[in-house]
């Protein structure tokens, strides 16, 4: 909105300004500076001061984490869940999504309820424990993907998008001799693209930094994803500082546990400028109660 | 239900047999499985063949002296965030609602959004990373300029501010969103009519931006209120160590300990099963306290 040119008002815009820009400087910063002191080398770290580009450019850190097997490891182990685990909850959201969207549908009202429930109250860990382990699903990456395979409010927000989806189109693709499931792949999901691409975004950004369902269900390291490498190295280690029953080769160097931050945050930094747009409008989607 | 509706309808009855088989087996067996806080469950047993002990778990819970503990903690740090965190977003989307120039507002938003993307492991890494008194950037800092340095994530006083501020860095920016999705259905005849009147900045804000904001403001805080005792599951996880599980330890983390690392299934159960019984009182008190404000409520 325009304002007049006053002093008062000019003053009030230079200040506002100011301050935003301060704030968005200071929640990258820290960015900024993990990956600046990554990049550069040991000796240059050793100096200590404030590193916002790396004086002494060196690849040591980076060289050492794509040494290792078990970084490498634990990154296919991530990307593996992150692109197949959401495909499930995709899949899975979308075939039960559809049909309560339906409002001819019976038993609908009731499924909804059910499905509501389970937000407000739960088994809690132990129990959902068990289910998991009777159904031998711990250590095996299933239980990072399946006990997670549909968010209750991704559902309700998705079947909400689908009902604005115009009847003319069903009835239409049904004289046309389509049946449900051919109107859902071929009709519905087309005309939900950009909805589906949020959920997709949303599902797979909680694939990539799921830590503890890992921690919970899967004791052999050989099936760790990235964030669970990411504890043991950098806030483990960390949290044994000063304490003198451990060796000091157990702790790695400032810019290896910088690095392997930078390391399991790069996919998620990298693909965020593209799909800025569509989780500015996904947000919205969400928050507009239906 | 006629069969013949049924028939007409089965691809749909067909495609809803996974999901609702998923809320099944991963939502309601694991509610059945709350019995197990009512037994001494023993895994092999199973929950048939387990004994009953009738409320023992719970009595012993409520004479632990960690029941307090647990209490005050959780309730010190629900009661932070809504202090220091809740009103970050509103007054940053109220700022950036002012800014004019349509690429600023922008920039400023890409840049405040992307920590919210990020797993809670990075955000107490880079925490790690920039506090620890072992060349941490800001002790170096202080260092230089005291000499002394602070420890940060070994010192309890400082386990809530730490947690506090991880919060604010992660997520206030993503909660602008929200609110500026209300601010954007403000009519700009408002402003325009205000200005005639001669209103400055500071009364069109408190005049028509506030009150617009208003009912958004009062859901999203009752939804807190709701989910008060969930204190960050994984933020805290990762935060406690040996030295600040006084003022750290919450029901949920105390859970896991019981729980997982020490198998007392039963007792662990039980302390879930009352921290998810008083989430429920919560969420469904809160929703009532929403529609007597006159407000929606959530359902």
């Amino acid at each position: 909105m325009k304002q007049d040119r006053t002093l008062g008002n000019r003053l009030f815009d230079y200040t506002n300004h100011t301050l935003l820009l301060l704030l968005g400087i200071v929640t990258v910063l820290p960015f900024i500076y993990i990956t600046a002191v990554s990049f550069t080398s040991p000796a240059e770290v050793a100096k200590g001061g404030f590193i916002l580009f790396p004086k002494e450019f060196s690849l040591a850190a980076y060289r050492y984490i794509f040494s290792t097997s078990t970084l490498l490891n634990s990154l296919w182990v991530s990307i593996y869940i992150t692109v197949l685990g959401t495909f499930i909850n995709l899949l899975l959201t979308t075939l039960m999504a559809y049909p309560l969207s339906r409002p001819y549908l019976r038993g609908r009202k009731y499924i909804m309820l059910g499905v509501l429930f389970t937000m407000l109250f739960s088994g809690g860990m132990i129990p959902t424990y068990f289910v998991v382990n009777s159904l031998h699903l711990t250590d095996t990456l299933w239980s990072l993907m399946i006990p997670g395979a549909i968010s209750a409010f991704n559902l309700i927000v998705l079947k909400n998008f689908f009902q604005q989806i115009p009847d003319g189109l069903e009835d239409a693709a049904k004289i046309d001799g389509c049946n449900d499931v051919s109107i859902l792949f071929r009709i519905v999901l087309p005309l939900s693209l950009p909805a589906m691409a949020t959920f997709a975004l949303f599902y797979s950004v909680a694939h990539w930094n799921s830590f503890f369902s890992a921690i919970l269900y899967i004791n052999d390291s050989d099936k760790w994803p990235v964030q669970v490498w990411l504890r043991e190295i950098v806030i483990l280690a960390q949290s044994r500082i000063g304490d003198t029953s451990i060796e000091e080769a157990d702790i790695q160097p400032l810019t290896i546990r910088m690095a392997v931050i930078v390391f399991s945050t790069l996919p998620i930094l990298m693909v965020y400028p593209f799909l800025q747009k569509h989780f500015a409008k996904g947000a919205l989607l969400g928050s507009v109660k239906g | 239900m006629s069969w013949r509706e049924f028939y007409k309808n089965r691809w749909l009855y067909i495609m809803l047999l996974p999901g609702i088989i998923y809320f099944v087996i991963f939502k309601y067996v694991p509610m059945y499985g709350i019995v197990m806080a009512f037994q001494d469950y023993v895994p092999y047993r199973g929950i048939w063949e387990s004994n009953w002990v009738g409320f023992k778990h719970f009595e012993r819970f409520f004479s632990e002296p960690q029941f307090w503990m647990l209490f005050r903690n959780t309730f010190i740090l629900a009661l932070y965030n809504i202090i220091f965190f809740f009103p970050l977003p509103i007054i940053v989307s109220l700022m950036l609602n002012e800014v004019v120039t349509e690429r600023f507002k922008r920039f400023v938003q890409t840049l405040i959004y992307v920590p919210h993307f990020v797993s809670w492991v990075v955000v107490v890494g880079v925490f790690y990373m920039i506090f620890t008194t072992e060349g941490g950037i800001l002790n170096e800092l202080i260092f230089a300029i005291t000499g002394q340095k602070i420890a940060f994530l070994l010192e309890p006083g400082w386990f809530r501010t730490m947690i506090i501020s991880q919060s604010i860095w992660k997520e206030v920016g993503w909660g602008t969103i929200i609110f500026l999705a209300a601010l954007s259905g403000v009519d700009t005849q408002l402003y325009e009519a205000a200005r005639m009147d001669g209103a400055s900045r500071w009364r069109q804000l408190w005049h028509i931006t506030l009150p617009a904001i208003r009912s958004t403001i009062i859901i999203l805080l009752i939804l807190r209120l709701g989910t008060f005792l969930d204190t960050g599951f994984e933020q805290i996880f990762l935060m406690l160590t040996s030295t600040n599980r006084d003022v750290g330890e919450v029901f949920d983390t105390y859970v896991y300990v019981k729980g997982m690392t020490q198998a007392q299934y039963s007792y662990s159960a039980a302390v879930g099963l009352f921290k998810s019984v008083i989430g429920l009182l919560l969420v469904v008190g809160a929703n009532q306290l929403a529609k007597k404000c006159g407000e929606e409520g959530i359902y």
